[in-house]
């Protein structure tokens, strides 16, 4: 089936529609969106195991041959990031149905997770530079409408900010691609990949890629341009966040490792060392967040800054290995963000405070919660059968190999001041002396915990199961090392 | 021609820099106007102003102006609409809400302990 990759896209474009027909009819919607979801989380398995088993899959739409139209391009890096996505958003709004509220599931929450979805998926599949700026926008309006939806006070106030940045962002993206075009004439992104090749990487072609890093790292909060990143992400409910927090700043890192290896990998010596010491300090100042709050949300909220620098250090030494532990540490930080964006959700509903003074002795009535916490705390440390271990492992001894002893080494301190922060909320919020608390009931606690199990145990599962998921990483990586590939397949020559 | 659309782009793009780093919400978003605007003319030229007819077949000329900018300017421009006004009518409920426009009044210390 050709058109299997524009699945993962429609599904959620054609249920969005749908549901924004009848918004008033709150368990109807749920149905919909959950099952629908489930079917998308369906085609993207699909999609992998073809990928795995014929190579890269293009659509070239409406039929015009591959420079000229929008070509979508399914490469493993890609399917399996869709799937990901897929998969968290599944979970996310099976939490959401006791946890949202029902005035926000009446005002098109659900339609909105849709395009949220949309956006994402697409940036994922597209092989168009302007055809991601679209998909950026229509991710970016998702996620500005959750962001606001409620109209608290500080929602209203983070979303003014959050909007500011990203509009600015998005002009720059847009002034970016004009560049471009101007210099290579063509906007599909094999095709400019060629183009650069051919002129072999001119002076103004490494300014477009610190324009594109700049945007990019806007998005995906990397060290001087994570500053709207705390404070918005603080301001919306906790399904929400755990949403921005696994797959917004993904994207942008996506676009980053895409743009990174496709495009600009001729003359990597300043460009790739710009992102090498962009990335060291993203986790530098990760850390000193993380260990300095006393805020649960806040404290997660820095660890994906941290993350965002492990993954694109990996990524910037052009070290196969390293390359490899990045895409691997990608999937494993968007599963394990949104568990513990969760669960950590749930202490707030059933303390009713995210001040980790304010809470403790959790473990005395809901021991499920506080070992599930533990385990995932261990995971997003990178504790060795867990899944955090095998990317960092990889991204370690690929900068090893590299000689690159500095990075390598805030890479493995890193996880020290990481574990310390999750550590932190363990010992002040579910040990020590119980308090009286009066957020919701035992059965909705138990039921939110559930639903965040699912992906501490898939996390469990990617770590247990390293070996197995190999040969798909060692495809994505291949593609990343080796860009004929990735052109071959698009421009089937 | 190009030069003298480099500087006014870079005209458009200073003062959007300038409204943005103000106070006032409404001066803020008069700023993300102007960078739209920079943005959307930079599209235009940096295909080149050469002549050529309007991209009409029906223009039977010998040749035409690049058709490829115009249609991202006009993707560009819906966008950036949309996200105008959704931009308006949440700075006009945060005005109602909060009470002022002042960037210098919004901040929050919400979790910061």
């Amino acid at each position: 089936m050709t058109n299997l990759l524009i699945l993962p896209i429609l599904i959620p474009l054609f249920t969005a529609i749908i549901l924004m027909f009848i918004s008033k009819y709150v368990k109807v919607q749920r149905g919909i969106s959950a099952v629908s979801t489930l079917i998308t989380v369906a085609a993207s398995l699909v999609l992998i195991n073809t990928v795995h088993q014929d190579g890269i899959q293009t659509v070239n739409l409406g039929s015009w041959v591959a420079p000229f139209g929008i070509t979508l391009v399914s490469d493993m890096l890609s399917a399996l990031l869709v799937m990901t996505t897929s998969i968290i958003t599944f979970i996310v709004l099976l939490y959401s149905f006791k946890s949202i509220g029902v005035d926000r599931e009446r005002f098109y929450y659900y339609p909105v997770v849709q395009f949220l979805l949309v956006g994402v998926n697409g940036a994922f599949t597209t092989g168009d530079i302007f055809n991601l700026f679209v998909f950026f926008e229509v991710m970016l309006m998702s996620s500005y409408v959750l962001l606001v939806l409620g109209g608290t006070k500080a929602q209203l106030r983070e979303g003014i900010k959050y909007i500011l940045v990203n509009v600015i962002s998005s002009a720059l993206f847009v002034i970016t691609v004009a560049y471009l075009y101007s210099v290579v004439g063509t906007l599909n992104m094999a095709d400019i990949s060629r183009k650069i090749a051919v002129v072999n990487q001119p002076g103004i072609l490494t300014a477009i890629a610190i324009l594109f890093l700049l945007v990019f790292g806007l998005k995906g909060a990397i060290f001087p341009l994570y500053f709207w990143l705390p404070g918005s992400y603080y301001a919306p409910p906790t399904p929400v966040l755990a949403m921005f927090g696994a797959l917004l700043t993904k994207v942008g890192v996506y676009s980053i490792i895409r743009t990174y290896t496709l495009f600009f990998y001729h003359d990597t010596g300043f460009t790739h060392e710009i992102l090498g010491i962009l990335a060291i300090l993203t986790m530098v100042l990760g850390c000193i967040g993380a260990i300095a709050y006393w805020d649960v949300k806040k404290i997660i909220i820095y660890n994906i800054v941290i993350a965002v620098g492990v993954i694109l250090f990996g990524v910037s030494t052009m070290n196969p290995e390293a390359l490899e532990g990045s895409i691997y540490y990608l999937v494993h930080d968007m599963i394990i963000k949104a568990a513990l964006f969760l669960l950590v959700g749930v202490m707030i509903a059933i303390t009713g405070t995210a001040n980790l003074r304010k809470m403790g002795g959790l473990i005395k009535h809901y021991p499920w919660l506080g070992w599930t916490f533990l385990v995932a705390a261990f995971s997003l440390a990178g504790i060795p059968p867990l899944s955090g271990f095998i990317g960092k492992f990889l991204i370690v001894r690929g900068s090893f190999a590299g000689e690159d002893y500095v990075g390598a080494g805030i890479v493995l301190a890193s996880s020290l001041l990481v574990l310390y922060s999750v550590i932190k909320i363990f010992l002040n919020g579910i040990w020590g002396t119980p308090k009286e608390y009066n957020g919701v009931s035992k059965g909705d606690a138990r039921y939110l915990w559930m639903t965040s199990a699912v992906l501490v145990v898939l996390a469990v599962g990617y770590g247990l199961g390293a070996e197995a998921l190999r040969p798909l990483f060692s495809q994505a990586t291949e593609v990343l090392v080796n860009p004929d590939l990735y052109i071959d397949a698009v421009l089937k020559e | 021609m190009e030069i003298v659309m480099a500087v006014v782009v870079g005209i458009l793009f200073t003062s959007a820099v300038y409204l943005m780093l103000s106070k006032s919400l409404l001066r803020i978003i008069i700023g993300t106007a102007l960078l739209s605007h920079g943005a959307h003319l930079l599209i235009l030229s940096v295909s080149g102003l050469k002549g050529g007819a309007a991209p009409l077949l029906g223009e039977h000329a010998e040749s035409y102006v690049d058709p490829l900018p115009q249609a991202l300017i006009l993707t560009a421009i819906v966008i950036s609409f949309g996200v105008t006004a959704f931009f308006l009518v949440l700075a006009y409920r945060a005005y109602q809400e909060l009470g002022t426009d002042n960037m210098d009044q919004m901040r929050g210390n919400e979790g910061n302990d």
